[in-house]
């Protein structure tokens, strides 16, 4: 069971986009970190455990170059490398990486002559994950993912490789969770066209396997334990093996579009949000005899009127989350209790 | 630290430089912003200069000169809509709202007219009533009109996009003042923010704009190019989206939510049917039938390797949803099933909308949209050529035109004026022009054509305008 708890205020309301809520835990100063997209900025804020100091940042996109002007932020996520964290930023002009807090921007990367996978959409950049030691792999409208190799310190950030197997816009990228075999997939890749690609990281990237489209857009994708948790349009949850593209479930979860995904490594718990108010939590785990994958359900609460699109785990162990929706100006909390 | 505006005014044979007295530099403090606030481009017009300002952190404010006088219009600006992910979304922004402008304006005039046999010259008559839907109509969906709107492009903002749809309500020989058209654009925008919301799938977008043709369709009135002309764009709809991917679509259905982000109008019509909360937000349902092709939430099915079902389980989804018993037609005619965008308004339920409560939130979000926007300059153009495809009606010599006045009495409509939030007004684009237009094409044709609206004339007593407003009395 879980308990709501008092919300967070944002300073500006999140927008409709998918994975739009990133959860930074820093255990170290007891504080969590939070970050929403509001359109052109980023809501941030910070609250310590006990909810009792809040602190908040307006983070506007800074563009590259002068006279670019401000534009649409996609998505904005911490990623956590063993050797450092950033927040990243996506958006129509490109990709922006920041110091976890915010206030020094240590990368810069534009999308200026990038083509998008349809004459009728915008170029963009959409979907961040951090995988391996040291990659960051962010998604593109053409349906390219970049790889970026970031070094333990400073800002030589480079684009190492391309990932070109999609043929959609990518919607999201999922790294592997924990610690997984030398050579197993470590990150899954998902398209407008719902189409997922499987990959191992390293110096050169190996495409593990791929599971074809489907009439469904997959909004949100999650690996943990080599097992693919993914969210369609449809209001479907699959879950695959990652390193077969085996379908072992499916859930009709939800009634509407899902928004957003989480997996939290320690329990395998997982968390589901939609555009019809609810948010689901989940259990993930294999069978000890057969080894099989199952899913149970596990909880459900409902934001009344709230079109979904963002939701997270506050801790590892899964034992709190946070969600928000669309012009909502908060970060609704609930603890296990 | 305000700086004081200075515009430059550039004619054919001199240029002179001025302080400005009514650049509107977008409602930006300048304790608050300290930013520049300079004349920096210049569009020659015939004998007229369009003076753009800025750029202050939230745009750029646009005001036209003539040599021979100052004219008092001008216009803000801004440039949200930068962020479209889906460069499709005009078509389905405008003709939705139009759909929506044709209903309302609809409904105001069937409330006041009286059969054409019994009317005085200066009363509203059933056959008035036709001539100005179908003049609308035509105007919407004049080929050029639509040629322009149909280009892949990014989406105005709100304020620029009142400018269009106040040129096209004027496409008749029906007047609108700027209260009431401020009115109309609230319901417009707030209804259709409605059905973008609760579209089921992203996909159903299109049937809520067929929904809005098909009634649009019926208000034709013998003119069968008007018809031909819907029928066209119906088709161009079906070419043009017919093949789109679910996530295109849904990128569609992001870029209108962030048209519509944090508008909180509440709307009478909409808070009586229960689907407006009195905070301005929408009720999401939890019940009803699903979008098609989604299943009724609440089944867990497993599978073995070789992707035989093993065991299927229930849980409790919370909802009470149904399966839909068809999907709805995407073809010129048919049943769209779903009943978004089809025409609410009725003679007895008259509309009404209540800024108060969308102040807190805008002006936050005024305040801190606080970014330089150079590329409000290039929205002008994009404006210029749409417009550039509108079509004027000029009223006939002897008449004055017809007053449409969306309160209940012409104090309440001043009242209405006076007491809206500034941040909610909208600058109006009042142009004038003189000769020689050709310097800048583009612009001088929206010149040419805001030329015919001279609004604030007084109406002469007894007009029909003035007795549609006795009438309203009655509402």
């Amino acid at each position: 069971m879980y308990r709501k708890e008092k919300s967070i205020a944002l300073k500006e309301s999140s927008l409709a986009l998918y994975n739009n809520l990133s959860v930074l835990p820093v255990p170290g100063k007891q504080v969590t970190y939070f970050a929403s997209v509001h359109g052109t900025s980023v809501s941030m804020a910070s609250a310590s455990d006990d909810v009792l100091t809040i602190s908040h940042r307006q983070l506007m996109a800074k563009e590259g170059g002068l006279g670019l002007g401000a534009s649409l932020i996609t998505q904005a996520m911490w990623c956590s490398l063993p050797s450092r964290v950033l927040l990243v930023l996506t958006s129509r002009k490109g990709i922006q990486m920041y110091e976890s807090d915010g206030s020094v921007m240590v990368y810069w990367h534009a999308l200026e002559g990038m083509e998008s996978s349809s004459p009728g959409m915008a170029a963009f950049a959409r979907g961040i994950a951090a995988t391996g030691q040291h990659f960051i792999c962010i998604g593109t409208s053409s349906g390219a993912v970049l790889v970026f190799d970031v070094p333990s310190k400073g800002t030589n950030i480079t684009l190492s490789e391309v990932l070109k197997k999609h043929t959609s816009a990518i919607t999201d990228v999922g790294a592997e969770l924990c610690q997984q075999p030398e050579g197993a997939a470590d990150l899954v890749t998902a398209d407008d066209s719902g189409a997922l690609c499987v990959w191992c990281s390293g110096e050169k990237f190996r495409l593990v396997t791929q599971i074809p489209a489907s009439e469904y857009t997959c909004s949100s994708v999650k690996l943990w334990n080599g097992i693919i948790a993914a969210g369609y349009g449809n209001g479907q949850i699959r879950i695959y093996e990652a390193a077969s593209g085996t379908l072992h479930a499916e859930v009709s979860a939800h009634a509407r579009w899902i928004y957003a995904l989480d997996l939290a490594p320690l329990s395998g718990k997982l968390l589901s949000a939609a555009e019809d108010s609810f948010v689901q939590v989940w259990r993930l785990s294999r069978n000890p005899d057969t080894e099989a994958l199952e899913i149970e359900h596990c909880h459900g609460e409902c934001v009344t009127d709230g079109l979904l699109c963002g939701a997270r785990f506050c801790n590892p162990e899964g034992s709190a989350f946070a969600v928000t929706g669309f012009e909502l100006s908060e970060i609704i909390r609930y603890v296990q209790v | 630290m305000k700086t004081a505006p200075v515009i430059c005014c550039l004619s054919k044979h001199e240029m002179t430089i001025s302080p400005a007295l009514d650049v509107d530099n977008g409602g930006a403090n300048g304790e608050e912003t300290g930013c520049l606030n300079q004349a920096t481009s210049l569009f020659p017009i015939g004998s007229s200069v369009a003076v753009v300002t800025g750029p202050t952190r939230q745009g750029v404010a646009v005001s036209l000169r003539s040599k021979r006088r100052v004219s008092g219009g001008r216009t803000f600006l801004s440039f949200p809509g930068a962020g479209a992910m889906s460069l499709r979304t005009l078509p389905l922004l405008v003709l939705n709202l139009g759909g929506e402008m044709l209903y309302i304006v609809d409904q105001r005039l069937r409330a006041q007219s009286i059969p054409g046999d019994k009317a005085r010259q200066d009363e509203w008559t059933d056959g008035d009533r036709r001539r100005v839907m179908n003049d609308i109509i035509g105007g919407i969906f004049n080929k050029k009109f639509m040629d322009e709107l149909f280009k892949p492009q990014e989406l105005y903002s709100r304020k620029a996009l009142r400018t269009v749809f106040e040129r096209l309500v004027h496409a008749s020989i029906m007047r609108l003042n700027a209260p009431s058209m401020d009115k109309l654009y609230d319901l417009m925008t707030m209804a259709f923010k409605y059905q973008v919301l609760l579209s089921p799938r992203p996909k159903d977008l299109l049937l809520i704009t067929f929904n809005h043709l098909d009634t649009i369709k019926e208000f034709i009135y013998e003119s069968p190019k008007t018809l031909t002309q819907v029928d066209i764009t119906f088709r161009r709809l079906i070419d043009a989206y017919g093949s789109l991917s679910a996530g295109e679509f849904q990128l569609i259905r992001q870029t209108l939510l962030i048209f519509f982000q944090d508008i909180h109008i509440r709307v009478s019509i909409l808070l009586k049917d229960k689907v407006q909360n009195s905070n301005g937000h929408f009720v999401l349902p939890t019940s009803g039938p699903v979008p098609w092709g989604t299943d009724v939430p609440g089944v867990i099915r497993l599978f073995n390797s070789k992707g035989d079902e093993i065991q299927r389980t229930e849980f409790p989804q919370g909802g009470n949803y149904i399966l839909p018993y068809r999907e709805g037609s995407f073809d010129l005619h048919g049943d769209r099933v779903i009943k978004l965008g089809t025409n609410i308004y009725s003679i007895s339920r008259p509309v009404e909308t209540d800024t108060s409560g969308a102040t807190k939130n805008l002006v936050s979000r005024v305040k801190e949209n606080t970014a330089p926007n150079p590329l409000a300059k290039e929205e002008l153009n994009l404006l210029a050529r749409l417009m550039g495809g509108l079509e004027v009606k000029k009223p006939p010599g002897n008449e004055t035109g017809f007053r449409l006045n969306l309160f209940t009495t012409d104090e309440e409509e001043e009242h209405a004026a006076l007491a809206r939030p500034e941040e909610l007004t909208y600058q109006v684009i009042n142009i004038q022009a003189d000769q020689d237009q050709q310097r800048n094409e583009e612009l001088a044709r929206i010149m040419g054509e805001f030329e015919e609206e001279k609004e604030g004339e007084p109406q002469p007593p007894g007009s029909k305008g003035a007795d549609l407003l006795a009438m309203m009395d009655e509402l």
